[in-house]
C-alpha cells in the first residue's frame, strides 16, 4: 500500500479526532480505542463507573468499516487460532495499561497534538515498551501460527458490532448511558457512526498501526507506518489550534492526569502488548472487522480489561494513580514479560519458516 | 545456478514474516522464496525486499501469494 494512502488515513483521522469533539465527544477524546471500549464496557454493565458508560458507535463504525472493505476487497478471512486465551489476557493487560495513562496511542497523539506534554512522557514509554518487545521479537517471539477457520467465527465481530449497533439506536433500558462526565460527553450518533465507519475503511486499507510505526523503526528501519502517526500529529494540530482546543502544558490537561512516571509505565505495558500482538489496540478492532478472530479474542479481552479496570480501582483519575492501580499495571507488566520470555527462542529463520512450505509451529 | 530457499510464513503475525523474509535473505544470499497468505504480509514482505535493494516477482494462487525474491 502506497506513502500517499497511509498519509491521507492519518490526515483524515486526525481531522475526525478534532471534528468528534466539535461535535460534543469529550476534549482531547475525540477518538480513543481503548476510552471508547472502556465506556462500552460501562454501557453493557460489566463495570459501574457512571460517568464513563455509553455504546460509542465510533467503535461499531471502525469494526463494520473495516468489514465492509475488506469484504469488497476480498481480503476478509476468518482465521485464528494463535494462542487464543494468552491474547485474551493479553488484550487486558494492555486495557490496564491504557486506563493508567488515560487513552490508547492514539489518544495519545491527540493530547500531544493539543499540547498535552503529559502525553510526550506516555510516547516515551509507549517507544519504550515497543523496544522491550522487538527484544523478543529479536529472540524468535511468536505466539504461533494462526489457520483458516470456518467463515461464521470471521463473522462474530461484525455481527457483534452490529447488536451494539442496534442497542445504541433502541436504548433498551438495561444499557446504560451516563448522565454526566466524559460518556455523556458525545458526539450525534450517526456523525460517530460514520466517522467511525470512515477510519475503520481508511485503516483497513493504510494498515495504519500506532505500534507498528515505531516496531518497523527499530526492526527494518522503514518509515512507512510513521507517515500515518504524523498525519495524525499534524492534522490534529492545525485543527485544535484553528478551534482554540490547543493549550500547550502539563497541569489542568482534559481527562489527563500528571503523574510523568505513571503515565510512562502505563503506555510502556501498551506498547509492550501491541509489539507482543502484533498491532496496537485500534489495528486489532480493524483487524477483528477483518475476519481475525485472534484480534477479535484481544478486543473481548480489552472490553473485559476495562471492566476490572474499574471494578478494581486499577484505572487512572484526573487526580492520578491509585495504589491499586500501580500495582495492577505492574502486575499487567510483570505478565507480558512473562509471555514474552515463554514464547522466545532463537531460531533461524529455516528453523521458523520451514524448509517445503511445513508446518511446523 | 543456486537454489532459492523456501520460507513458509502463513499464518504468523506481523511483524514476523518481515524479520524471517529479513533473516532468510541474510542468510540465503539474496535468493529467497516466500509463501505468505495474507495481504498486509505480502505488501509488508516486498516493501522489504524492495528497501533492501532486491527484486521480487509475486505470484497469487487462491488465497495464497509466493513471492519470489533475488539480487
Amino acid at each position: 500500500m502506497g506513502k500517499k494512502m497511509i498519509i491521507v488515513s492519518g490526515v483524515v483521522l486526525g481531522i475526525l479526532g478534532v471534528l468528534l469533539v466539535h461535535f460534543g465527544n469529550p476534549t482531547n477524546m475525540g477518538v480513543c480505542v481503548a476510552c471508547f471500549i472502556r465506556d462500552i464496557a460501562g454501557g453493557l454493565g460489566l463495570h459501574r463507573a457512571a460517568p464513563v458508560q455509553y455504546l460509542r458507535p465510533e467503535i461499531m463504525g471502525f469494526i463494520l468499516g473495516s468489514f465492509i472493505i475488506s469484504l469488497k476487497n476480498r481480503e476478509f478471512g476468518a482465521r485464528g487460532g494463535s494462542s487464543p486465551l494468552l491474547r485474551f489476557f493479553m488484550g487486558m493487560a494492555m486495557m490496564i495499561g491504557a486506563m493508567i495513562f488515560l487513552g490508547c496511542p492514539l489518544r495519545m497523539v491527540l493530547r500531544l497534538a493539543a499540547g498535552d506534554l503529559n502525553a510526550l512522557v506516555g510516547l516515551c514509554g509507549f517507544i519504550f515498551g515497543i523496544f522491550i518487545g522487538v527484544q523478543f521479537l529479536k529472540k524468535g517471539f511468536s505466539l504461533g501460527r494462526s489457520q483458516k477457520q470456518n467463515i461464521t467465527n470471521g463473522l462474530a465481530i461484525p455481527t457483534f458490532a452490529l447488536v451494539l449497533l442496534l442497542l445504541v439506536i433502541v436504548a433498551p433500558a438495561f444499557i446504560i448511558f451516563s448522565e454526566s462526565g466524559p460518556g455523556a460527553a458525545r458526539a450525534p450518533l450517526l456523525i460517530a457512526l460514520a466517522a467511525g465507519l470512515i477510519v475503520g475503511v481508511l485503516v483497513q486499507r493504510s494498515r495504519l498501526c500506532q505500534a507498528g510505526c515505531f516496531r518497523d523503526l527499530m526492526i527494518i528501519r522503514d518509515p512507512h507506518l510513521l507517515y500515518g502517526t504524523l498525519g495524525i500529529f499534524l492534522s490534529a494540530l492545525a485543527l485544535n489550534v484553528a478551534f482554540g482546543y490547543f493549550k500547550l502544558g502539563f497541569a489542568d490537561q482534559p481527562i489527563a492526569h500528571t503523574d510523568g512516571l505513571w503515565n510512562f509505565i502505563g503506555l510502556a505495558v501498551v506498547g509492550l502488548g501491541a509489539t507482543l500482538l502484533g498491532g496496537c489496540p485500534l489495528r486489532q478492532v480493524i483487524l477483528s472487522g477483518e475476519g481475525d478472530t485472534d484480534a477479535g479474542i484481544v478486543l473481548l479481552g480489552m472490553l473485559s480489561g476495562a471492566a476490572v479496570a474499574h471494578n478494581f480501582g486499577i484505572a487512572a483519575s484526573g487526580s492520578g494513580v491509585t495504589i491499586t492501580g500501580q500495582i495492577g499495571v505492574l502486575v499487567a507488566a510483570a505478565f507480558l514479560l512473562f509471555v514474552g520470555f515463554a514464547f522466545s527462542a532463537k531460531t533461524s529463520s529455516s528453523q521458523k519458516g520451514g524448509i517445503g512450505y511445513e508446518r511446523s509451529l | 545456478m543456486s537454489v532459492p530457499y523456501s520460507l513458509d510464513v502463513r499464518g504468523l503475525s506481523c511483524p514476523e514474516p518481515v524479520i524471517c523474509t529479513k533473516n532468510a535473505l541474510d542468510e540465503n544470499n539474496g535468493l529467497v522464496i516466500v509463501l505468505a497468505d495474507s495481504y498486509v504480509a505480502a505488501e509488508n514482505i516486498r516493501r522489504l525486499v524492495t528497501s533492501l535493494g532486491y527484486q521480487c516477482a509475486t505470484e497469487k494462487n487462491a488465497d495464497e501469494f509466493t513471492i519470489t525474491i533475488s539480487k
